[in-house]
């Protein structure tokens, strides 16, 4: 720590002026003293001998004239065993630490550290004296639940380190040096089990990037099956609110197919933090066997908790995310809701009196976004093996609208968009991600073919559909009125999904595509009905049993006679398959 | 100890500005003006220049008047004497009743922990049909009545308050008419719910910056109720004005607007408000209930729109009754499972059926011809609406349920309700048909 003090002179909300002598970084943390308490700050902006300083607290009782005590160092996230299962604010400091110490309420100038200093992990050395090391590269493991948690070089040093010394296998604490390194002029740095990285840095220690080519199952059928999502990818989830974001986000939690789950609970409601923390200990992630719990770190800085913390905490989850990538791992990152981060990218650039931009959002709103979902990214670690962080975001646009800057911006940058409509929710459909605005770049889980088919026949129902509402039903042909039912089956039976049922929401890769190939030869197939009256009865038969197909587990019993029943119905509807469909269904195989 | 300066740089709407030293951040001055005292809190240091919002407003102060600091943030008495009593945006009675000074207690405190919170899972009765039986209130849930001018959202409001199960009601009111509140006051005290009601209320006619202070105030008391094992259920009317207020004093000290001339913060300030409700775990519980008018029925005005991302739910009130389709209460699933095992299907069907009601009205109004179970469907929603879904309507729970089967068999048969069979043959009332 620096001895480099300052005093304040003027305070407007959360931004607070502060003359210094000596020198100041960019982001540096600095500590507001008042009433006993130092509150903490980051550095963003420098005019000659004066700091602004934002405060990631609330700033009442402050004067001028008060001392300012600035550190030297930016803000950063403790990194090292013991993250996994925490819930953290957006400083990373444990939530249920702080509620011991201060009880009810979240006290200003109460912190803590971010990994717990007396807990003893089991290390064993995997490097030997003389080895030669940089940054990245690991020196030992301690197993943390499910996973070996690799003891890595620290990821700030430059160039190769010389093994000087390493301890034997046993129990340290995080702080503990086990190992000393020296650089090539021989100065000796001790290791820890633990060190810090500035959250605002992306971590770079891989050998090279990789294009995403794996799709990360959700086993949400209209994602994986026409909107993927690749390992390593981007996508975002805009919506109006009650559109489901939120509940889509916490399903993917549960069901994606990753090592580890981040979940940054960025200035949205504190109750589905509560249903989070009070779920997931009772859930067992099916990989591992362990508690859902075990695999997942929360970082929540709800709505009603300083601004300036929320605008660090999706930088504290991606650091988070990226570090343990760096072991070789598949890691989720969920950022609920992106918008409230830039609205308080917004609320300081105001503050600073910034010239501002669309919808007074700064002009610089467009390349942060670009550099955060940029730290998502599939790579290859210095010792050979991959690993990848995937990040998605929701979007909450004002009115529901998408032409607004923040989901204009988050478009230009991620690889999936899932865009939410409010007609599908109310019309109580989950997911409701609408088919007909929605793309992904990514490969998907069923032949692309397949999955072009059926959003021909989407698209080709919604025109039919919106042609009916001007001339009515009995104006439609019985070909088109077909198709119709045709895209309301395949809409009720695979894109609308029951997340409270265990089977059905729980969807896999290989049901996907054993239940498409059904699918497409019921939508590609021709049927001897007379009339309208008989082909709706027919389809709602046919779109009843699906559903109840859908309820059971794959590859039983129950399935396999359900799927029987499908077929005498069919039979019955003299279904014929058409070449096209025919042709398809061969392709695949 | 207390500084007085009598120096005012400047004055701009209710904004002004003194030179002072050693003044701290949101602490509250005394302004002695030719029309008497008023409290002003600062909210801009700039050096030696303090910025003030007064709470009566810019009108009359001069450059001459002194102004006192008082080396404190905004502060209540709490206590249960408050219970029945009536005070302004500044704290004071305005009930000719004494002012309290015991146990002063700070306003727009620190947010809950988020792992101190529970899950909400009590409901909340109201017994007001289209509330309880299809968008349940949950304790601690925070919910806005979304409404149009001329709405009866205070009448509704006022019922709630009577009927609702809480233990205190605090009412903050915003920007009300002075009708509105003898009307609140006139109800609550003829219903017997004013000796467990504290009421906050700011007038249209009263000073701007004592509306924005309202929601504060009610909800730091309700929050100290709850600490104390008290159920509460604070109602807020109206947020829009809340919003406006914030507007009308960020313009006046020159804040760049985002978004119709709102603060860039307006989602966080109502956040910081909503956010107050919280079910604390083996104590008691922080309810809200807020109106919302929409400027122009349109829910994409700044205000609703950032109210919706923040509550869990919203009630739309239109035409006199609460609409089944956009309102909803998120956490309506937490209570409506075990309350009666008819609660959720009888709900889902006869919503189901009311949709297709609507949509044979439609079908009617364009001249196609209606079927035999189109004219079930017409006799079916003007049941529904008549006897469920009007605003006078008050049963019980258990009473809407048993009216809901009523309804449904003077209309329909079991199986053409498709609600699940065992239900039906288990609660389908006897004595009347199908027809």
């Amino acid at each position: 720590m620096t001895e480099n003090i300052g005093k304040v002179v003027s305070i407007n909300g959360n931004l607070v002026s502060v003359e210094f002598e000596g020198n100041v970084s960019m982001n540096e943390i600095c500590y507001v003293k008042v009433d006993n308490t130092a509150l903490k700050s980051e550095v963003i902006r420098i005019r000659g001998k004066v700091a602004q300083i934002q405060v990631y607290e609330m700033t009442g009782g402050i004067k001028c004239g008060d001392e300012v005590q600035f550190t030297g160092d930016m803000l950063s996230a403790e990194l090292g065993p013991g993250l996994l299962g925490q819930i953290y604010d957006g400083l990373q400091n444990p939530l249920p630490i702080l509620a011991e110490q201060a009880g009810w309420f979240l006290e200003r100038g109460n912190y803590a550290d971010g990994l717990d200093a007396n807990k003893k992990w089991e290390f064993t050395p995997t490097a030997k004296v003389g080895d030669t090391l940089r940054a990245g590269e690991y020196i030992g493991t301690v197993p943390e639940g499910p996973f070996t948690h690799k003891i890595f070089v620290p990821f700030y040093l430059n160039g190769s380190y010389t093994l000087k010394s390493i301890v034997e296998k046993g129990e340290y604490t995080v702080k503990e040096t086990v190992a000393v390194i020296a650089d090539e002029r021989g100065k000796e740095i001790p290791v820890s089990l633990s060190f810090k990285w500035p959250v605002k840095r992306a971590v770079r220690c891989y050998s090279e990037r990789l294009a995403p080519k794996e799709t990360m199952e959700t086993k949400v059928r209209l994602i994986d099956s026409f909107f993927p999502v690749a390992k390593g990818g981007t996508y975002c989830t805009p919506g109006p609110f009650g559109a489901g974001k939120t509940v889509l986000q916490h399903t993917t939690s549960k069901y994606a197919d990753v090592d580890i789950v981040i979940i940054a609970a960025c200035g949205e409601r504190a109750g589905e933090v509560v249903e989070t923390i009070t779920e997931f200990p009772e859930l067992t992630d099916p990989k591992t066997g362990h508690s859902l719990m075990e695999r997942t770190i929360i970082i929540c800085n709800t709505s009603s908790m300083p601004v300036a913390s929320r605008e660090a905490s999706v930088y504290t989850a991606v650091t988070l995310a990226e570090y343990y990538r760096q072991m070789g791992l598949n890691v989720l990152l969920l950022a609920d809701s992106t918008s409230r981060w830039a609205q308080a990218l917004r609320e300081m650039s105001g503050r600073l009196e910034e010239i501002p931009g669309e919808e007074a959002f700064p002009a610089y709103l467009e390349s942060y976004i670009a550099a955060f979902y940029e730290r998502a990214g599939y790579v290859r670690l210095p010792d050979g093996s991959t690993g990848s962080v995937t990040i998605g975001g929701t979007v909450s646009p004002a009115g529901g609208n998408f032409e607004e800057p923040v989901t204009q911006a988050t478009l230009k940058v991620v690889g999936a968009f899932h865009g939410l409509s409010r007609e599908r929710s109310d019309a109580r459909k989950y997911p409701a991600i609408d088919p007909l605005i929605s793309w992904s770049k990514y490969s998907s889980v069923i032949d692309t073919k397949k999955s072009d088919y059926c959003k021909k026949i989407l698209h080709e129902g919604e025109e039919i559909d919106s042609m009916m509402k001007v001339i009515g039903e009995e104006g439609t042909t019985l070909a088109d009125f077909i198709t119709y039912l045709k895209e309301q089956m395949l809409d009720a039976v695979y894109l609308q999904q029951n997340s409270f049922d265990a089977v059905d929401a729980n969807s896999g890769t290989d049901r996907q595509r054993y239940v498409t190939d059904k699918l497409i030869y019921i939508l590609g197939s021709e049927y001897s009905l007379s009339n309208k009256e008989d082909a709706r009865v027919f389809f709602n038969r046919m779109r009843q049993k699906f559903i109840d197909w859908n309820y059971t587990e794959f590859k039983t019993e129950a399935f396999n006679k359900v799927e029987n029943e499908l077929d005498a119905i069919y039979s019955e509807g003299g279904g014929t398959l058409t070449t096209s469909a025919e042709l398809l269904l061969k392709d695949g195989e | 100890m207390n500084k007085v300066f009598n120096r005012i740089e400047s004055i701009a709407g209710s904004v002004i500005t003194v030179k002072a030293t050693g003044v701290r951040y949101n602490e509250l001055a005394q302004i002695n003006t030719r029309f008497g005292k008023s409290l002003a809190q600062v909210n801009k240091i700039d050096g030696d220049t303090v910025s003030l919002q007064v709470f009566a407003g810019g009108q009359g102060v001069s450059t001459g008047d002194e102004v006192r600091f008082l080396g404190h943030d905004m502060r209540i008495s709490f206590s249960d004497d408050l219970l029945g009593r009536i005070f302004n945006g500044s704290g004071e009675p305005i009930d000719n009743g004494p002012a309290l000074h015991d146990n002063m207690t700070n306003i727009g405190g620190p947010s809950v922990n988020p792992t101190k919170r529970i899950l909400a899972n009590r409901m909340m009765r109201t017994n007001i049909p289209m509330i309880d039986m299809f968008n349940t209130l949950v304790v601690s849930q925070k919910l806005p009545i979304f409404s149009i001018s001329g709405e009866p959202y205070n009448q509704l409001l006022a019922r709630i308050a009577m009927q609702a199960e809480a233990d205190v009601i605090v009412l903050g009111g915003m920007g009300l008419k002075y009708d509105d509140f003898l009307y609140f006051k006139d109800e609550l005290s003829k219903g017997g719910a004013l000796s467990k009601t504290v009421m906050f209320i700011h007038t249209a006619s009263d000073p701007t910056v004592e509306c924005m202070m309202i929601p504060d105030m009610a909800l730091a008391v309700a929050e100290q109720f709850a600490l104390q094992d008290k159920d509460v259920l604070v109602l807020l009317t109206d947020m829009t004005n809340f919003a406006d207020s914030m507007k009308e004093v960020a313009i006046t000290q020159e804040q760049v607007p985002s978004n119709r001339g709102y603060p860039g913060d307006l989602y966080s300030q109502l956040a910081a408000r909503y956010e107050k409700a919280v079910d604390f775990a083996n104590s008691g519980s922080v309810t809200v209930l807020a109106v919302t008018t929409m400027p122009g029925d349109d829910v994409t005005h700044p205000v609703p729109d950032n109210t919706g991302y923040i509550t869990e739910g919203q009630y739309y009130l239109k035409g006199g009754r609460i609409e089944p389709f956009g309102s909803l209460s998120r956490l309506k699933q937490n209570v409506n499972g075990k309350t009666r095992k008819d609660h959720r299907a009888l709900m889902d069907g006869m919503i189901r059926l009311y949709s297709a009601y609507k949509e044979t009205v439609e079908k009617k109004n364009m001249g196609f011809a209606m079927s035999r179970w189109d004219e079930k469907l017409l006799k079916y929603g003007e049941l529904f609406e008549n006897k469920l879904m009007d605003l006078s309507v008050n049963l019980t729970l258990e009473q809407a349920l048993d009216l809901g089967w009523q309804i449904l068999a003077e209309c329909f048969e079991k199986d053409e309700t498709g609600i699940k069979t065992d239900l039906t043959d288990e609660f389908w009332p006897e004595q009347s048909g199908g027809q």
